[in-house]
């Protein structure tokens, strides 16, 4: 039977970043568990509720080993969402998948005996995303060629292209985006949750944009804009758009 | 020794096979020594423009697997001297393009020939990219409209990307053929202009070809179009690209509709 697709409205998309605790394991495994047990032991669902990674980094392990220690994990109730630094040989299907481009963040302080139950306070700061410093530069890349069809830019503080984004390119920042040339493919600002980034352009043909996981798509941009300069910001949870002159 | 040229474009259809007989008859013709490779295993095609289709013994896979020398599988032209084709294979498998193998082609081709120019297969998996991977000039073709200008913006990405050049950290020369141009439809406005492909594209124009049909009669007869009907507008717009390739500088002019008033009214076929 053919299915049919009634629902008008889009299926909304949003990325967002979350703090993770990662885990270094060291060989010998079992020696490592131990220290674990103590730690749990000290804090009694410490790793419960957690994003956990796995970081194998710089482990001459194989598959068989890692699966052990993933099952010696599960055991002790610490659930790993993804894996850091594997050969991609070493996963399996049934293992969390890799991830990559983590960024480091402070580490988290292990519990000591004191103070047993902080892990529902913990857990509840590490879903907040992390907070702009005065005084800290934001990072920035210009690019000074035209961003081509087919590929996708992508960095953590502001981008600069000086030229134009073709159709079925993307440019993704995690702070604002500056095109002097065309947009013509799609742009995506703040998309680690800065809901002050804007996208400016000169000439604005865009398929998409999109700042803080809120998107417009080039049917639900305002006819007039197109072909101006326009820069997008957020208010609230509507995208706005205006001319820039 | 000398350049490889690669002659590609993303999109189906838009005249890359045409373009490399064309260009490469055209250079022939000034003496230079050409060769023209044919990269589209499996759905080969520039052995019929080029009228060679029965003389094909040994082809490039014979040579990248050992089984043929260079020499045995290089068709000369019966009708110009210094222009010669390397076949592709119809039955193999492309994935017999091995990198190693196609740097030792294309490197004894660059030593014995002044202009190597590979016809690369339509796409952007294996064969294309094997077809650029060693090129000095790249040549996209596109044709006024929005699907193979986008197409041809991601392979001058990929041009920029994944060729060994590129990887050198140095530039393949970028030049865009513009092919299928057609006058009236241009001026009807039911084409991109070609002010917004080469704003869309950034790279310099190379020629502008207009769509005619001595391009079609010129395949059916196995005669690249410049060495068909030399006076032909499409001709005289190979020969003038050839020409720019060559580093000579010749102004483009942007076919015009040149049908005379009662063409206009007349001239057209019913729909």
């Amino acid at each position: 039977m053919t299915e049919v697709l009634t629902a008008t409205q889009p299926v909304r998309l949003k990325g967002r970043s979350f703090l993770a605790l990662v885990l270094s394991p060291e060989l010998p495994f079992a020696d490592w568990l131990k220290r674990l047990d103590d730690l749990a032991a000290r804090s009694a669902g410490f790793f419960l509720q957690r994003p956990i990674v796995l970081d194998l980094e710089n482990l001459d392990i194989d598959r068989p080993q890692l699966r052990d220690l993933l099952d010696q994990l599960g055991d002790r109730n610490v659930r790993i969402m993804g894996i850091e630094g594997a050969r991609p040989s070493l996963l399996g299907a049934d293992m969390p998948p890799a991830m990559t481009g983590g960024r480091p963040a402070s580490d988290f302080e292990a519990p000591d005996a004191d103070t047993p139950e902080t892990a529902p306070a913990r857990s509840a700061a590490s879903a907040r995303r992390p907070e702009w410093k005065p005084g800290r530069t934001v990072p920035s890349i210009i690019v000074t060629e035209p961003v081509r069809s087919g590929q996708s830019l992508m960095f953590e503080g502001d981008i600069t292209v000086v030229g134009s984004v073709a159709s079925g390119a993307e440019v993704v920042a995690g702070g604002s985006i500056h095109i002097y040339g065309t947009l013509r493919g799609r742009a995506a600002a703040g998309s680690m949750g800065d809901e002050s980034a804007r996208i400016f352009c000169r000439r604005l043909e865009a398929e998409l944009v999109a700042i803080g996981g809120y998107y417009k798509t080039s049917e639900d941009i305002e006819p007039e804009l197109r072909g101006q300069d326009v820069q997008f910001w957020l208010e609230g949870d509507s995208l706005l758009a205006s001319t820039l002159t | 020794m000398g350049k490889a040229i690669v002659v590609t474009s993303g999109k189906g259809g838009v005249g890359k096979t045409t373009s490399t007989a064309a260009i490469g008859a055209a250079l022939a013709q000034r003496g230079e020594k050409v060769v023209v490779v044919d990269f589209d295993v499996g759905l080969r095609n520039l052995d019929l423009v080029m009228g060679a289709e029965r003389r094909v013994v040994y082809d490039l896979i014979n040579v990248i697997q050992g089984e043929a020398k260079l020499a045995q599988a290089l068709i000369r032209d019966k009708r110009l001297e210094t222009l010669y084709l390397l076949p592709a294979s119809q039955t193999r498998d492309k994935d017999k393009l091995t990198q190693e193998g196609v740097e030792e082609v294309i490197t004894a081709l660059k030593k014995n020939f002044d202009w190597v120019i590979c016809d690369s297969p339509a796409g952007i998996e294996r064969g294309p990219t094997m077809a650029m991977r060693h090129a000095d000039v790249a040549i996209v073709v596109t044709n006024p409209e929005v699907s193979s200008v986008r197409d041809s913006d991601r392979i001058i990405g990929l041009l920029d990307a994944k060729t060994v050049k590129a990887e050198q950290g140095e530039r393949v020369e970028k030049h865009l053929l513009l092919t299928r141009y057609d006058p009236a439809r241009a001026e009807a406005g039911d084409m991109l202009q070609v002010d917004d492909v080469l704003e869309i594209l950034s790279i310099p124009l190379l020629g502008i070809i207009p769509e005619s049909t001595d391009v079609l009669r010129a395949s059916n007869l196995g005669t690249p179009v410049t060495l068909a009907d030399k006076h032909s507008e499409t001709a005289q717009a190979y020969f003038a690209a050839a020409k720019r390739l060559s580093g000579e500088n010749v102004p483009i002019v942007v076919p015009t509709d040149r049908r005379s008033f009662f063409g206009k009214f007349f001239g057209r076929k019913a729909a």
